[in-house]
């Protein structure tokens, strides 16, 4: 379970990456990890103790898909959109999930429980459509697999 | 005791492959069976998957696509002796789809335990490094060039050139840059590789460091990939603990879901910790690329071919293949494929003996219409133009790219409007920003299909597509602007009934 953003938690992080070459980016996913999220006081953080402006490290993490401002839900469901999955229904599969959790994309359920996000490949291509859940891969998507998903989602 | 092996593959998981180990493993120990499983990689039979193999004196027997609910009815028919069942596929190499591939850089996937460096080294692994210490540097780049392989990533450089460059570029530090942010639709071959043999990418990366004299590699994986990742780092700390990197540094780093990192330049940036966007070349990556160094950045397909070329020798790679393009190629078959999967093959096939002869035409059953080839970058191709061969400038002729290697099938249900509205639409959310003509031009034309798909003004809309990627091929910085067009202009051509327009009568087939 993510903890809310700690300084002593933060300084832990980069000193573990210290003398990697070009830090940041490992630095930001295990921030991410820790904290659920990139908190907004990490920014000028993180600044400071990699001698970068908070422009420059902002600018990193508003550029990455994957770098958060706000937690996601306990669980991040990632639906494939990319073409490979379109060819398979995916787009309507999608549709269906959105509507079966009460959804749009990007959305979190109001008990916080799912967050649904597009992705674009997963690399899942011949088994389409797919998708991820907590980072489990899920292929040849069909409608009982959306009750499967809940299922697992509420049991959790 | 018998082994039994299970992919441990994502796109076997995907289908169930846990659950399958898992039921093989407690109904073997309800019958009191002394069993071993091995999760391997995938032999990239995908409609087959969750495909289990079992060894037996004649050779590995497989199974599937097998459901946890068989498990018990397989032991029952006699699986560990590769008894009859309805699901028996018979010996894997068999199976046409397999038989009919010449498998290089994939030979040992699906087949090898991934953990296992004995395992590795017991299927030929680092004969290639051994000969390339006994060539020397300067010889392995040779034999590099020699056996003409070309970038697998899409964009086809000769590999031996790149190399060479880095070679003879003085510096007090180089680097192998290992480009394994396979972002493409339809492509699924690094992965593959990673979760199947990932010794094979390490001893690839050895031999290009010691080649052009780089100490440290990096292995750039997108973050969509968390089976590779856990894969690779796996199989970098078997590798650092045996000493088989011997004094060659190499590090795996996560990509952060930018679709554009796949392009050498932005994914040094992002290596570098800065915003994943594109370089202006010159200057080459070769003469300055990751921190300023010269750098050998490559795909990781073209990593994972060069042991085998070492091994082997450069002549048995270039005897294969058709005019420039030597060697093989993975070919992914994917989207709406009957039989989806991994299709390593010499150049040359034609598009039509991939999509219908091998893949077996549609999963839908419905008739084939349209195929993307080479990713979200890649034009659409039609039936009238399956007498295409594989190969880099056949299809660069037809207005169209290789890339890395997805094929990716649509049946008659497609409408091809909304595919090159989807174009437009994925350049825009992935664009980097850097350049006007794939940052703006790439939200203008989504919008100037809406209209088009609205019936607003067709004509005048269309010829402003037209127009605007013009302006986009021929300005924009890196392939993503600059090869959007081929999508977008490719369904306009070969399908203009989709975009209101008279059909075609080639197309009327």
């Amino acid at each position: 379970m993510p903890i809310v953003w700690d300084e002593i938690r933060g300084r832990e992080i980069i000193v573990r990456h210290a003398g990697r070459e070009g830090p940041l980016l490992p630095i930001l996913h295990d921030f991410q990890a820790t904290f659920g999220c990139i908190p907004s006081t990490a920014v000028p953080f993180v600044a400071e103790a990699l001698n970068l402006t908070r422009a420059e490290v902002h600018g990193v993490v508003s550029f990455y898909h994957d770098f958060r401002s706000q937690p996601a839900g306990r669980h991040v469901l990632k639906l494939c959109r990319a073409e490979a999955c379109q060819s398979m229904g995916g787009e309507a599969m999608a549709r269906r999930a959105l509507n079966h959790f009460g959804l749009e994309w990007g959305g979190t359920t109001p008990d916080g429980n799912l967050t649904v996000e597009a992705t674009y490949c997963l690399g899942l291509c011949a088994c389409g459509p797919s998708a991820m859940l907590d980072g489990e891969p899920i292929g040849r998507l069909r409608p009982a697999s959306l009750d499967d998903i809940a299922r697992e989602v509420a049991v959790r | 005791m018998t082994r039994i092996f299970v992919p441990r593959d994502a796109a076997a998981r995907a289908v169930g492959a846990d659950r399958v180990a898992a039921a093989l493993q407690q109904e073997a120990e309800r019958r009191g069976l002394a069993i071993k499983l091995v999760r391997t990689g995938s032999r990239g039979l995908f409609w087959l998957e969750p495909m289990v193999e079992i060894e037996t004196p004649v050779g590995r027997i497989a199974y599937g696509p097998v459901t946890p609910t068989d498990v018990a009815g397989l032991f029952e028919a006699g699986l560990v002796d590769g008894g009859a069942h309805a699901l028996r596929i018979g010996r894997p190499e068999e199976v046409p789809f397999l038989k009919r591939q010449t498998r290089v850089t994939f030979a040992r996937c699906g087949i090898v335990d991934p953990t296992s460096l004995d395992d590795y080294k017991a299927h030929g692994g680092y004969r290639g490094l051994a000969r390339a210490r006994e060539l020397g540097p300067a010889a392995t780049v040779q034999e590099v060039t020699a056996s003409g392989l070309r970038g697998r990533g899409g964009a086809g450089f000769p590999t031996g050139i790149k190399w060479k460059t880095v070679a003879d570029t003085s510096a007090d530090r180089k680097y192998i840059v290992c480009n394994a942010d396979e972002g493409d639709s339809g492509t699924y071959a690094d992965r593959m590789l990673m979760e199947g043999d990932p010794f094979g990418l390490i001893e690839g990366m050895t031999i290009a460091g010691y080649a052009v004299g780089a100490g440290k590699g990096y292995i750039y994986i997108r973050s969509e990939y968390p089976d590779a990742i856990r894969a690779m780092e796996q199989a970098l700390a078997v590798a650092r603990a045996a000493g088989c990197l011997d004094g060659f540094d190499l590090e795996v780093r996560v990509g952060a879901g930018a679709y554009v990192c796949g392009e050498e330049t932005s994914l040094l940036e992002s290596l570098e910790g800065r915003r994943g966007q594109v370089r202006a070349k010159p200057p080459l990556p070769a003469h300055k690329g990751l921190f300023g160094r010269p750098t050998v950045i490559n795909n990781l397909v073209t990593l994972a071919t060069v042991p085998a070329i070492l091994a082997e020798g450069a002549k048995a790679y270039a005897d294969l293949g058709m005019g420039r393009s030597r060697g093989t190629m993975p070919i992914q078959i994917a989207g709406n494929a009957r039989h989806g999967g991994l299709f390593e093959a010499a150049f040359g096939l034609t598009l039509g003996e991939i999509v219908e002869g091998i893949g077996g035409g549609t999963a839908s059953g419905r008739p084939v219409r349209a195929v993307q080839v080479g990713g979200p970058l890649g034009a659409y191709f039609p039936r009238s133009l399956f007498d295409t061969p594989f190969d880099y400038e056949a299809f660069t002729a037809r207005d169209g790219l290789i890339g890395h290697g997805g094929v990716v099938v649509f049946d008659d249900s497609v409408d091809m409007a909304r595919q090159a509205r989807f174009a437009l639409e994925f350049c825009a959310i992935e664009s980097c920003g850097k350049c006007t003509p794939c940052r703006i031009g790439s939200i203008r034309g989504k919008e100037t299909m809406d209209r088009i798909i609205a019936g607003e003004r067709r004509e005048a809309n269309l010829a402003l597509i037209e127009d605007l990627c013009q302006t986009l091929k021929f300005g924009s910085l890196c392939a993503l602007g600059g090869f959007t067009p081929f999508p977008v202009m490719s369904a306009i051509k070969h399908f203009p009934e989709d975009f209101g327009r008279p059909r075609l009568a080639v197309a009327a087939e």
